[in-house]
């Protein structure tokens, strides 16, 4: 039997945006639309007794990417799946290119997390049976060759490798030539060439104007790709911007001595505005910019006090702790 | 419309590419012809010939098997796998599905029908003018079982339709043939109101007595599709 996927994945420069590829509409859309690619306001999803998600507004604009993230049950998916219409929205509103989702249908690209693909099927004949039911779908052995897959496989879907069915879905959700793209854990079960293959296309679509939406997991997709960060957490968002200016908001500037210290006199030795606070036994956080005279404040009255530390951190949150940090 | 028929054409082609359900769709009405023919376990009281007898019960058994319990169920665990949740997305949308799978559904019983057609023909039976009302009865039919199909294929989940699905065929097939022996013309009436019989009693009339079908059978199919479709084009769900 045939494997489904051509030797290393995505690698053969064929498979990159071609110069002809450039001039076909993918990477190209029609119209950049005028308004947010997508809009969502104070939309809310409940299950039952469950509000999965909880009154989130956001928008999604040409030319950028988009990251949804959060940890598991934050209201990732539930968000997405609203967006693309197949998930009923309990209250709120979503445009999708201006319009109720599902409506622009025809200029939406989708790539969901799970299913998608008929088992029995054979990659080449259900891309191009999906390319019959859009206006103006792309060449299906194209698409194909991009994602890495030969398009003569005779393996079924269902006989792929996880990492393999992601890059169909992924060749899938570009047949329609997309202006908005929605993809759910693009790169979960990939191996590193595809998934770097894959960032480098997702890259090259938002050069071309198209709005990117995604949610993941991975941390190293996001500070690759996303222009714009919304962190849910149970339902909310709890943070929006940029990967530079979440990071921005979590400076900090910490130390370990010994316990009990007297920080109203380091509080009343630093800059108006900043506090210290003794997190637990021993352990301090400078609230505030970590500026070069503030630490030169903070060792200089240790020193003036002769108490020994153990530790002193200056930075900036990482993703992982921005992200997970306060659920850990 | 365009979109529903590349999808009917999509779904009939993965269909019949599953050789053991092709099989079983020609197979077993063809077995049931033949048995009936030979045993005779279906001899009418009102003088028609054995294959004349057995021909319109064995056209509806395999409308209701194709139509509505083998769609039901693979519509079920399509539902469970997720293969249906990516059309959701497309501009296939969900009457464009509903459609698709209805015209496959329908397109799979006519060949199946053409098969036993033939049989019936080798054994005997003999057309009339009248056996053309056999056409539109098979379509409002078809379209009835294949609609409430979908509708409950999108309701249960995978395992409860094939329970309920397998369950009903039974039921059908014994009201649908219990029908032909209803002993007063208001219980032949009441019957009617199940699509089953009234099915079986438009095919006994058309294709076995060479007669029109009484309109109140035609009506009740025809009820039973439009409720059926009206159902799945508004509640037929993805996942």
């Amino acid at each position: 039997m045939r494997s489904a996927a051509s030797p290393g994945n995505f690698t053969t420069p064929l498979l990159r945006y071609s110069p002809k590829a450039r001039n076909s509409r993918i990477s190209a859309p029609r119209r950049l639309p005028q308004v947010s690619a997508l809009e969502v306001e104070d939309l809310r999803i409940t299950y039952g007794e469950i509000e999965a998600v909880r009154g989130i507004s956001f928008s999604a604009q040409a030319g950028e990417v988009t990251s949804i993230v959060g940890p598991n049950g934050a209201g990732k998916t539930s968000t997405l799946e609203a967006c693309t219409g197949i998930r009923p929205v309990t209250t709120g509103v979503i445009r999708v290119l201006g319009l109720p989702p599902g409506e622009r249908s025809a200029r939406v690209g989708t790539m969901l997390q799970s299913g998608g693909l008929y088992p029995t099927s054979r990659p080449l004949e259900w891309l191009t049976h999906l390319a019959k039911l859009y206006p103006d779908g792309r060449d299906p052995r194209e698409l194909l060759e991009l994602v890495g897959i030969s398009p003569d496989s005779r393996t079924t879907t269902r006989r792929m490798s996880g990492g393999e069915q992601q890059r169909l879905k992924f060749a899938a959700a570009l047949l329609p030539r997309p202006d908005l793209l929605f993809l759910d854990e693009p790169t979960a079960g990939m191996d590193p060439q595809a998934r770097r293959n894959l960032i480098e296309v997702i890259g090259e679509l938002r050069s071309a104007g198209v709005a990117v939406v995604l949610t993941t997991h991975l941390l190293a997709d996001i500070e690759e790709l996303a222009d714009k960060i919304i962190v849910l957490r149970r339902g909310e968002i709890e943070r929006v911007g940029t990967l530079a200016e979440l990071r921005g908001e979590s400076s900090s500037l910490s130390f370990d001595s010994v316990p009990d210290l007297d920080v109203a006199e380091i509080i009343r030795r630093l800059p108006v505005g900043y506090d210290v606070v003794e997190t637990h036994a021993g352990s301090y956080v400078v609230e505030g910019e970590p500026s070069p005279s503030v630490l030169a404040t903070i060792t200089s009255w240790l020193a003036e006090h002769d108490v020994a530390t153990t530790g002193i951190r200056v930075g900036r949150l990482s993703l992982e702790e921005l992200i997970i940090g306060e659920e850990s | 419309m365009k979109p529903a028929i590349a999808h009917a054409v999509w779904e009939l082609k993965l269909t019949l590419r599953n050789g053991e359900q092709s099989l079983l769709t020609l197979i077993i009405p063809l077995a049931l012809l033949i048995g009936l023919c030979v045993t005779g376990a279906l001899s009418s009281t009102d003088g028609l010939s054995r294959v004349n007898s057995a021909f319109p019960s064995v056209c509806m058994v395999s409308l209701i098997a194709t139509c509505f319990t083998s769609l039901a169920i693979g519509t079920g665990f399509e539902r469970r796998s997720g293969a249906l949740t990516f059309l959701a997305t497309t501009p296939l949308r969900r009457q464009g599905l509903v459609l698709g799978k209805i015209i496959a559904t329908i397109m799979l019983a006519a060949l199946s029908l053409v098969v036993v057609t033939i049989a019936a023909a080798i054994l005997g039976w003999r057309p009339s003018i009248a056996s053309l009302w056999a056409l539109p009865t098979l379509l409002i039919a078809g379209i009835a079982f294949a609609s409430w199909a979908l509708f409950i294929a999108s309701v249960f989940r995978a395992e409860a339709v094939l329970a309920i699905a397998n369950a009903l065929f039974l039921i059908l097939i014994i009201v649908g043939g219990a029908s032909s022996r209803a002993t007063s013309s208001s219980l032949a009436g009441l019957m009617d109101l199940v699509p089953s019989a009234a099915l079986a009693n438009a095919l006994r009339s058309c294709l076995g007595a060479g007669v029109a079908p009484c309109w109140p059978t035609l009506v009740s199919l025809a009820l039973w599709a439009i409720v059926g479709f009206a159902l799945a084009r508004r509640r037929f769900s993805w996942q």
